[in-house]
């Protein structure tokens, strides 16, 4: 870590450090004073799914079942803490790297993978879960949750007097999303709107192969300032302090205060998709000081020394964690794959005579050839 | 009973096409477990670790270290059921092939690609590379796409553009090819599969029309003509076409068919160039242009006579020889197209003034361009006239279609033992080369040595005559 520029932990909110010792914020500690053991137990084990599925997904990859994967290992606490600041009225727009926060929005982490078998472009209900689906185009989904906070507002979902219905929009991108043109028109709008939004910027340092140094001369939190956003930089790998940024970020979006910039600072210890190769652009020692840094073992060796994490849920979860896994692997394997027409499907929301016509070509066209169809 | 999976080579990237097997992480007879690493492979994007798909026991490593595989072949074979009775009549029973025991393919139907045939040979070509996936930022590679047979005539169009197959070329080349106005449907494709590949377009854009060249105003260099400038400004790059095209395929095609042979002799041709000088003063040849070519020519003519053998070619199409009976002389000229070489035909009836004639009238088409395609074809020897540039002598390249041909070098004064003394001598080069399929070494030496005695006393061709 720099002692400047946007690599430095200048301003970093922390209320576990990486010892697994708990620290206080003069401010922030209170929006984490609500936490339980129980709680803290529940943001373990969402940790520790997360990362088991990642690993058998990335798996599942390697052994020919998905086309992609996109794995989150690191990036765990940051999601976690700030998914369970989420609330029903809240409504969540990810990238396409938020399994974490999947998990913490009811999602089955399985039906994840079927876009990244090819099979689907998304594999849930947004409206059932408060949780949009995976948006691949970086940065375009920061506009679409802009725009949607700017109508929970219209539709008196902010600021209502009755602050247990108001809710707000957070969306999630990364530090190389903020160089993208749409990012920053939506910080603009959301800024001049006063939209109900919390811009959560996970940097995880690389845009693919790009560090964040190469992104900007300074903490990325600070691209709040220049459009009047109020900003916050938070450990990421700090679980506690993610959730409680979050926690107060959506509670000021709420009461109409207006949009907040979150920077969860922290570190994507795997390839940024199974088709690249990170040994190409950081060092084994980079890698090995992260490591220990892990969110995971950051959070274990606090509620152990704490004595809140017994062996028996330990176990519980190891073996839940287990049965995840396996339930993937088997899941994905009764996928049938879609049928080619499918493509046609929900092009227009009614009929549409050129669509009818394409579809008909299509299938004359499949037709044409001399193998077997199936 | 044992049953059988195979795991196959998957793509480990977005679009690889193979990979190689670096190290295995596993022996036969091993027993793994699911996700186990079982070996280390390298795509072209990086190591890649692969994890074992089955509870099982090794049975069979299908790739050794450093061998590139392709992706859906498979590349190791597990036992998933090593100890239990196992179903007698486990699924696919035709796909036995060589393996003793069933073998359940195990399909692949991530990646977009469509389920394959129950019924594919166990050991077939790669099933899954059907989705014509690409690397990103690699580009398919030639050859690599396996494309589906297509029933014949089974997609008729049904009238409009509508029902017709659509052209295939990448989005970057049918921009090119709208930003250049050129209909993509009018191209042959080069690429696999009948892909318009970028070449195509480009090519197609440069035979239709000329760009700005980088020459200034004043400057006369024809040969630029239809080129255009490279991006830095600093050359020219002009298709091959025409003349220029021609020529090489003719060069090539006669150099790397017939061997080629060159003899060599220097002659004292004095008496030619006094021969020369009296015929230009003779009232017969006053009206046509007399020069130590047509002298030259002569000579070749009467040595043709002498030996008939050496006008002739080769035909290979029917493993003959086909000796002439005419003399089609052909004569090289450099033209503003470019090389040609016009031939006279009949050559050998002709009296002297009536050759200088032809001759005239030969070089006369060539320099204005008009040379007609009749007296470029059936050429049966050649003479190229290199003298004229000042060049003692060179290697002539056969024109195809035929079995010699004689260069004959610039005419200099010289000193040269002339009857016991020193003296100053008009002498020349000439070089013959042939074919030496079908002209022996001595036949050409025989053929040269004529010429060179009719240069040297162009009386004897009184006596050859």
């Amino acid at each position: 870590m720099s002692a400047t520029g946007p690599l430095s932990d200048e301003g970093l909110i922390r209320l576990l450090d990486r010892t697994g010792a708990r620290l206080e914020d003069p401010f922030f500690s209170q929006y984490a004073k609500d936490l339980t053991d129980d709680d803290l137990r529940r943001f373990w084990r969402e940790m520790t799914l997360t990362r088991a599925f990642d690993n058998e997904a990335t798996s599942l990859q390697r052994q020919g079942e998905l086309g992609l994967w996109v794995p989150a290992l690191g990036q765990e606490a940051a999601q976690i803490g700030s998914g369970n600041a989420v609330r029903k009225p809240d409504f969540v727009f990810p990238s396409y790297r938020e399994h974490g926060v999947a998990l913490t929005r009811g999602i089955d982490l399985p039906v994840i993978l079927k876009m990244f078998r090819g099979i689907e472009h998304g594999s849930w209900v947004p409206s059932e879960h408060s949780f949009h689906l995976y948006t691949l185009v970086i940065g375009a989904h920061t506009l679409h949750a802009t725009g949607y906070a700017m109508a929970m507002d219209r539709d008196g979902l902010v600021a209502s007097g009755k602050p247990e219905n108001d809710g707000a929009v957070i969306c999630y991108f990364g530090d190389g999303a903020t160089s993208q043109g749409d990012v920053n028109e939506a910080l603009i709008f959301a800024a001049v709107n006063n939209a109900p939004v919390v811009f959560f910027c996970q940097n995880n340092q690389f845009a693919i192969s790009e560090p964040t140094t190469r992104q900007s001369r300074v903490p990325l939190a600070d691209r709040g300032k220049g459009v009047g956003i109020p900003s916050v930089r938070v450990d990421g790998n700090d679980v506690i302090a993610s959730y409680a940024v979050s926690n107060w970020a959506l509670q000021y979006a709420r009461s109409g205060a207006g949009p907040v910039l979150v920077e969860a600072f922290t570190y994507r210890m795997g390839a940024h998709t199974t088709s690249d190769d990170p040994t190409r652009y950081r060092t084994r020692a980079d890698e090995a000081y992260w490591a220990e840094r892990d969110p995971i073992a950051r959070l274990t060796t606090y509620m152990e020394n704490a004595g809140i994490l017994p062996d028996e849920y330990r176990e519980e979860v190891a073996q839940e964690a287990k049965g995840l896994g396996r339930r993937t692997r088997e899941l994905v394997k009764t996928w049938p794959a879609p049928s080619k027409t499918e493509m046609f499907e929900h092009v227009y929301a009614e009929p549409h005579a050129t669509v009818d016509a394409e579809r008909a070509w299509f299938e004359r066209y499949e037709r044409s050839f001399l193998e077997a169809h199936s | 009973m044992p049953t059988f999976e195979q795991f196959k080579m998957p793509d480990a990237g977005e679009g690889l096409t193979e990979a190689d097997i670096l190290t295995w992480r596993v022996a036969v007879g091993d027993t793994v477990e699911v996700n186990q690493p079982l070996v280390e492979v390298e795509t072209a994007k990086s190591l890649v670790e692969l994890p074992c798909p089955f509870d099982g026991v090794v049975i069979e490593l299908l790739a050794s270290e450093g061998d590139t595989v392709e992706v859906g072949i498979p590349i190791v074979v597990i036992d998933v059921d090593p100890t239990g009775a196992g179903p007698e009549a486990t699924p696919a029973p035709e796909s036995a092939g060589a393996t003793p025991a069933p073998v359940t393919a195990h399909e692949h139907t991530g990646h977009g690609s469509a389920p394959e045939p129950a019924h594919a040979p166990a050991a077939a070509a790669p099933e899954s590379a059907d989705s014509g996936a690409v690397l990103v930022g690699y580009g398919v590679k030639a050859g690599s796409a396996h494309r589906r047979e297509r029933a014949e005539g089974a997609l008729e169009p049904i009238g409009g553009t509508e029902g017709a197959y659509p052209v295939f070329a990448k989005p970057p080349v049918r921009k090119l090819a709208r930003d250049l106005g050129i209909d993509l449907s009018t191209i042959n494709p080069s690429g696999p599969g009948g892909l318009v590949t970028r070449e195509d377009v480009e090519q197609r854009a440069q035979a239709g029309s000329a760009r700005t060249l980088a020459t200034y105003p004043e400057d006369d260099q024809p040969w630029l003509e239809s080129g255009y400038s490279t991006p830095d400004g600093r050359a020219t790059r002009v298709p091959v076409k025409s003349v220029r095209k021609r020529t090489a395929e003719a060069m090539v095609k006669s150099a790397f068919t017939a061997p080629h042979v060159t003899v060599f002799q220097t002659v004292d041709v004095t008496a030619t160039m006094d021969l020369v000088a009296q015929l230009k003063g003779d009232r017969d040849f006053a009206d046509v242009r007399v020069t130590p070519l047509l002298i030259v020519a002569k000579a070749l003519l009467l040595a043709v006579r002498r030996h008939p053998e050496v006008n002739s070619s080769w035909d290979d199409a029917s493993q003959e020889i086909v000796f002439k009976h005419y003399i089609n002389l052909g004569i090289a000229a450099s033209t503003p197209r470019g090389l040609l070489v016009p031939n006279i035909k009949d050559a050998h009836r002709l009296p002297l003034r009536a050759l200088a004639q032809k001759i005239g009238e030969l070089t006369a088409d060539a320099r204005s361009g008009k040379t007609s395609p009749a007296n470029l074809s059936d050429g049966t020897i050649t003479i190229t006239n290199v003298g004229v540039l000042g060049i003692d002598t060179g290697t002539p390249i056969l024109n195809p279609g035929e079995a010699a041909i004689l260069a004959f070098g610039a005419i200099r004064q010289q000193p040269w033992v002339h009857e016991g003394e020193i003296q100053i001598r008009w002498v020349t080069q000439l070089a013959l080369s042939f074919d030496h399929r079908l002209v022996d070494g001595e036949l050409g030496a025989r053929v040269l040595a004529d010429i060179g005695r009719v240069m040297n006393n162009p009386a004897q061709g009184l006596v050859w005559a």
